[in-house]
């Protein structure tokens, strides 16, 4: 048998944190997909090599505090309103890479109408969704994209249609602006959904380095604190309730 | 013949042991811990060490970033 | 050579804009203020300068947009109109706690709620006290001319950029809507992005490079003790604003017995009532606050030595008395004069309620 640590040395390194993410400890739950794609955009931004161009906004919501992890300048913007912001920013520096990093509480509901004008703009920047079905931050209230059924901290009996409406896909919604030019949903609870939800990120940046206009990536996202769950249930309930409503790959690629 | 072996560091002190990693391992390397860290987490390790192929699973779905993977192609029988 | 102009006070928010190298303004339309964004519009900036000019989906969006650029360390701007002022609170606020820079223009019209298109001055308390939520002033400028219009856009940047503080102008329905002779300035160059650096690089998101740490603009903080720090830094900022940047206007106020005060609108009635008052033996002055935060407080005790009462034109129900009596502090009686719901009061009557509310009253 091997010596472990005849392994591990520095150049046997296949696989360690990207140097876009900070040392400080994620605020975020144990489990939290807010870690995994936060990792997913630092990697991106690192592979591509554009920190000193890259501007994010991210608004209120868990990843409110995305600042602390992510190594490159970031406005925090208040709630619903960060494609407002980014609109701004990739107008006013039109050589800089401009993303939000946006929950659905903060995208499909208070800040709907931001996010439908600036991708009907086909503002250039990229728009990071993360579709946990609840409000997290304020301790798990139904989202506007809870399932029906779904029991949240105001919806106890489960989400009522009657009462409450359906969930909203936004993201279909989205694809049908002109302004949008890659509109996709993907998930990150296994590698291999990791893999593709990368190269979905890796796309949409480089979307904007050509001038393509808006690209939307929805990540369908767990909340295991929210969900009452642990992370592991959290993924296997992801699995068997949210991906059949939201299922996931391409809406658009133009 | 060469055969994939790996291994995994795993920062203890800020792994929060939501098991993401225990579950997506095809070799079943990791465990958790009966120990806690610092914040009372029971932490990932390599319960199975000589399983590891290094194929990097893991980390990929850490969602704290915590993980470190190594590989060397070791020589059977060498 | 000078450049002399005939032009409406709305009109020359738009060009002041344009020639101070402002980099963007970000509007929704509203009476009595729209001709700004329509002015930019028709002048395309962006051809000329590389101005940005944007009509955003909201007042939220567009406030929003100035929190983006702002951010940026860029010269940036919006206006509106009260209903979609209080729209932008919001926005406002978190401005004012991530400590940006930024021009918001007001042409106040008669409120509450839809309320009026015509003329009003009943948005004070927003743009003084606060108008959002949390602990923090805009600057506020109020204008009284069309000329004033003009050069409180470059004053309104410089103090915004000075002490990283939104300004607000606080005009009215009257000047935005009235036509002027208007000396315009010099074309200014926009700010180059090496600029930007050099002068807002400590803090504006430029792009994180190797030779510093990354900048975050945020108006978060969940540590109490690190946010009663912060709040305890804004007020000394405001104490040093208050310090330094009263502005006020003295008219016929040597040898003056009675005061009236009034910014804006109100303040150019008021010279027509000083000379009217005056025929009739009243010897009236006028103390007009151009700044309205900070308040020329001072300035108004200091006519106390001389003066038997004062009477504040405003067109509202009566809010800048408020930080009038606080300056005067009941040594001298101090009563409001005001006409509402857009209804403009006219020289005669302001003279007459300084007869019958100062002079009779005492
Ligand atoms: C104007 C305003 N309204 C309400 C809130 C309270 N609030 C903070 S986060 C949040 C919901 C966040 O949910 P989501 O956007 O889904 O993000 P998550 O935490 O689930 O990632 C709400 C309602 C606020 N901060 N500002
Ligand atoms: S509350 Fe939910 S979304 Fe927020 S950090 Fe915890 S798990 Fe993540
Ligand atoms: S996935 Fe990361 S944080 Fe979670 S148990 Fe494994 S090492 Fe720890
Ligand atoms: S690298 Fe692969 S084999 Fe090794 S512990 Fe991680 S998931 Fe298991
Ligand atoms: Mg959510």
């Amino acid at each position: 048998m091997a010596d472990i640590n005849e392994i591990i040395k520095e150049e046997n390194l296949v696989y360690s944190k990207s140097k876009i993410l900070t040392d400080n400890i994620m605020s975020y739950c144990p489990g939290c997909t807010h870690g995994v794609v936060h990792k997913l955009v630092a990697e991106v931004i690192e592979e591509m090599n554009i920190q000193e161009k890259t501007i994010g906004v991210c608004p209120v919501g868990c990843s409110v505090l995305a600042y602390k992890f992510l190594n490159i300048d970031i406005q925090q913007a208040s709630h619903g309103r960060a494609p407002a912001v980014a609109t701004a920013v990739a107008r006013l520096k039109p050589d800089k890479y401009v993303f939000t990093y946006q929950g659905d509480g903060d995208l499909a509901s208070i800040g709907t109408g931001e996010i439908i004008h600036a991708c009907n703009r086909g503002e250039n920047i990229v728009v990071i969704f993360i579709n946990n079905g609840i409000y997290g931050m304020t301790g798990g209230q139904m989202a506007p994209t809870s399932l029906i059924g779904m029991p949240t901290s105001t919806s106890p009996y489960g989400r009522d249609a009657k009462l409450a409406g359906n969930p909203l896909k936004i993201t279909e919604l989205i694809a049908q602006l002109p302004g949008t030019t890659f509109v996709t949903r993907q998930a990150a609870h296994t590698p291999a959904a990791v893999r593709k939800c990368k190269k979905a990120i890796l796309k949409a940046f480089e979307n904007v380095g050509n001038k393509k206009g808006t690209s939307f990536i929805e990540v369908v996202s767990t909340c295991s604190s929210g969900w009452k769950l642990s992370p592991v249930k959290s993924n296997e309930w992801m699995v068997e309730h949210m991906l059949p409503f939201y299922q996931l790959g391409d809406l658009k690629d133009e | 013949m060469a055969k994939v072996k790996g291994a995994i560091k795993v920062d203890v002190e800020k792994c929060k042991g939501c098991s993401l990693c225990v579950v997506v391992c095809p070799s079943k390397v990791i465990a958790l811990a009966k120990e806690v860290n610092g914040k009372g987490y029971n932490y990932a390790y390599m319960a199975n060490p000589e399983e590891c192929t290094g194929c990097t699973n893991c980390a990929m779905v850490c969602p704290d970033s915590v993980i470190d993977v190594y590989r060397v192609k070791a020589q059977v029988g060498a | 050579m000078a450049d002399y102009r005939l032009m409406k006070g709305n009109e020359v928010i738009a060009e002041a804009a344009i020639r101070y190298g402002c980099d963007g303004y970000f509007g929704y339309p509203i009476t009595p203020q729209s001709e700004i964004m329509e002015t930019l519009m028709v002048r395309k900036p962006w051809e000329e300068t590389g101005m940005v000019v944007l009509q955003a989906e909201s007042e939220i969006a567009a406030i929003n947009m100035v929190y983006g650029g702002a951010a940026c360390g860029k010269k940036v701007m919006t206006s509106s109109s009260s209903p979609g002022i209080s729209l932008k609170q919001e926005g406002i606020s978190y401005i004012a706690g991530a400590e940006l820079p930024c021009v918001i223009v007001n042409v106040v019209r008669g409120g509450p709620g839809l309320g009026t298109i015509q003329p009003g001055q009943s948005d004070y308390f927003q743009a003084v006290k606060g108008g959002g939520h949390g602990d923090y002033r805009l600057i506020v400028i109020a204008p009284a001319s069309v000329q004033e219009m003009n050069d409180f856009v470059g004053l309104g940047f410089d103090l915004a950029f000075k002490y990283r503080n939104p300004v607000m102008i606080l005009s009215d329905g009257v000047i935005g809507q009235m036509m002027e002779k208007v000396q315009l300035g010099e074309f200014k160059p926009r700010w180059t992005d090496e600029e930007i650096i050099k002068m807002n690089g400590s803090w504006a998101t430029t792009g994180k490079t190797s030779d510093r740490e990354r900048n975050i603009i945020t108006s978060l903080e969940l540590d109490s003790s690190r946010q009663e720090k912060f709040n305890h830094k804004l007020i000394e900022k405001y104490k040093t604003i208050s310090e330094k940047e009263v502005r006020f206007e003295k008219i016929a106020c040597d040898d003056a017995e009675y005061l009236f005060i009034a910014y804006g609108s109100s303040s150019r009635i008021c010279q027509k009532a000083i000379e009217i008052a005056r025929e009739k033996g009243i010897k009236v002055g006028l103390l007009r606050p151009i700044t309205l935060f900070p308040f020329p407080t001072k300035q108004i005790q200091a006519m106390l030595k001389q003066v038997k009462g004062i009477l504040t034109v405003e067109m509202s129900a009566g809010q800048m008395i408020e930080d009038v009596r606080l300056a005067v502090e009941g040594k001298v009686p101090v009563e409001h004069f005001g006409r509402l719901g857009g209804m403009i009061p006219s020289p005669n009557e302001a003279v007459q309620a300084l007869e019958d509310q100062i002079i009779k009253g005492k």
